[in-house]
């Protein structure tokens, strides 16, 4: 049975050692060009790097972790670990080069995989003023923490193994096209969606899957009927405060610059977060009696994700409505469409990041202001209270193509692994606890 | 020799254990359980989900002592967690058959 089960891991690995060495061989450095390369970008850059990485490690995983049950905490944090090593890696080796190179409309090439062909030099027509390599890696931590988001949807249930293998699926099958279209010159870039740092490619996108995982794992042993109160709300704070300030990295450094528009985007974020905290707070106190501290911190999470695409196109005061938006609408999705459809989305990956994802997209073509995007080769970009209310309709384009997307290839890819291996762990294990039986680890 | 074995509520332990000390009682083992009475326990909701929380966190503590003086111990402890609100718990006493202490070997009301 165990041999059986690692068998096809096994196969799959030395394919990809294999295939890495033949394509890996002969690092090219070619020849310097002049260097646009800018310091002060490139050092704002590189800290944003860490700020997202941090989000993810620790960040999700403590946000995640002190919210499931204590058996199933270790468990939680492995699957923001495991994503993290395993997205860098498949992200260096053909996943940046299939989104950011080339210009298909539907996907890139392979020309930068392993980074080949790049020079110390180099510089992304996306991110003209920074390192190649580091533009890279930037949008690694992006595909880290989208694809670790999903997990909260499946979390206390899925099996270890299964999950492994849907990061690496997930990665290229639905976050890489995704990525591609939006921000890599695909048909919604061409189409002139505006997401800036991810409403559609990162939050819509890990909503959506986390729904149909959901659905397709099924509901967790007990629910509805056991006490599955969180483990530790003071971890999960914690996260959200590595979160909330990692996300300056994600939405600031979105502007690949340090400059004004990055700072514009840094104070807009930090408003909905701050909004969207209150908001859901009060609803709270109105409908429960008393603010919680899972609902302040939903409701800041929920507004940053809500602002995440709109960061960089919509002015400072914008970012209140939208995380006043984000807080009632988010609210509403975790408390009252989840008991109505009836679906275990363990940790509200669809009811924050899905309909907040969503939201801040459509917001996005409501609030874009061409003064705060205008630059050297863009007179800027406008939404509807800027003379141009078009662009919600294409807002909502991508949103739907996104839906469809991504809900699709999650379903396939999730019916396709679960002919390799079981995606949950059998019930026994279950109700022993995932750290146990998945690590062999518990905490004390 | 009599175990004396009681449920109180947490913030009692402090005065419990000076009330013993006082009665001569100089040694005791205390762990936390959870439990319930009379006393409900109350709801925590969490994003929409509703959890009844019926145990609810108590010490339980347990006194060796000999036979004789069972009821000023139980007196002691007592009055010392009593509140007069649900919850204060419950004193049962037990026989012991043997007691051991470890170190020397000393038997019965020796080791107590």
């Amino acid at each position: 049975m165990k041999a059986d089960q690692t068998r096809p891991g096994r196969i799959a690995a030395c394919a990809g050692i294999a295939l890495s060495l033949a394509i890996a061989a002969s690092p090219a450095f070619g020849q310097g060009t002049v260097s646009k390369i800018d310091p002060a970008d490139t050092a704002w850059m590189m800290g944003a790097s860490g700020l997202v990485l941090m989000m993810t490690i620790p960040g999700l995983a403590l946000f995640y972790c002190g919210m499931v049950r204590k058996k199933n905490v270790l468990a939680t944090m492995a699957q923001s670990l495991v994503c993290t090593a395993l997205c860098s890696l498949l992200w260096f080796a053909f996943g940046y080069s299939l989104t950011f190179e080339g210009d298909g409309p539907w996907l890139g090439t392979l020309q930068r995989a392993f980074m080949r062909g790049t020079s110390m030099d180099a510089t992304s027509i996306f991110a003209a003023t920074i390192p190649e390599v580091l533009f890279m890696f930037y949008q690694m931590t992006f595909a880290i923490i989208t694809v670790a988001l999903v997990a909260g949807s499946v979390a206390d249930r899925m099996r270890f193994s299964a999950f492994v293998w849907f990061v690496a699926g997930w990665l290229i099958f639905a976050y890489v096209p995704i990525a591609h279209w939006v921000w890599g010159g695909g048909f919604l870039a061409r189409a002139g969606v505006l997401d800036f740092a991810g409403g559609t490619v990162v939050h819509l996108n890990a909503g959506v899957a986390g729904l149909v995982a959901a659905y397709v794992v099924g509901k967790r042993y007990g629910y509805g009927t056991d006490n599955f109160a969180p483990y530790d709300l003071s971890l999960a704070v914690i996260g959200t405060g590595l979160l909330w300030v990692g996300w300056f990295g994600f939405n600031g450094g979105s502007a690949f610059g340090a400059n004004s528009r990055a700072a514009f985007a840094i104070i807009t974020t930090h408003l909905a977060a701050s909004t969207g905290a209150l908001t859901w707070m009060l609803l709270e106190w109105w409908t429960r009696g008393k603010p919680s501290v899972l609902g302040m911190i939903s409701g800041a999470v929920a507004g940053l994700g809500t602002i995440t695409p709109a960061s960089g196109f919509v002015l400072p005061w914008h970012g209140i409505i939208i995380g006043l938006a984000a807080g009632c609408i988010c609210f509403w999705a975790c408390t009252s469409l989840k008991l109505r459809l009836g679906y275990d989305d363990s940790l509200d990956v669809f009811g924050v990041h899905g309909v907040g994802g969503a939201t801040g997209t459509l917001l996005t073509g409501v609030f874009a202001v061409a003064a705060v995007s205008a630059g050297p080769d863009s007179t800027g970009f406008s939404g509807l209270i800027d003379g141009n209310p078009g662009q919600v309709l294409v807002q909502l384009y991508a949103v739907v193509a996104v839906i469809l997307w991504s809900g699709a290839v999650s379903f396939v890819l999730l019916k396709v692994i679960a002919l390799l291996v079981p995606l949950r762990v059998n019930q026994q294990n279950e109700i022993e606890g995932l750290d146990v039986t998945q690590h062999g680890e518990a905490l004390q | 020799m009599k175990l004396v074995i009681a449920v109180i509520k947490p913030f009692k332990l402090d005065e419990v254990r000076d009330a013993l000390v006082a009665v001569g009682v100089h040694g005791m083992t205390a762990s936390e359980v959870k439990g319930y009475g009379r006393q409900k326990g109350h709801t925590e909701i969490y994003r929409g989900a509703e959890y009844a929380v019926n145990f609810l966190p108590k010490i339980r503590i347990e006194v060796a002592v000999p036979s004789d003086r069972v009821e000023a111990v139980v007196d002691a402890i007592t009055s010392a967690a009593k509140t007069g609100q649900i919850g204060d718990g419950k004193i049962f006493v037990t026989p012991i058959e043997q007691a051991i202490r470890i170190r020397t070997g000393e038997t019965d009301v020796d080791a107590l």
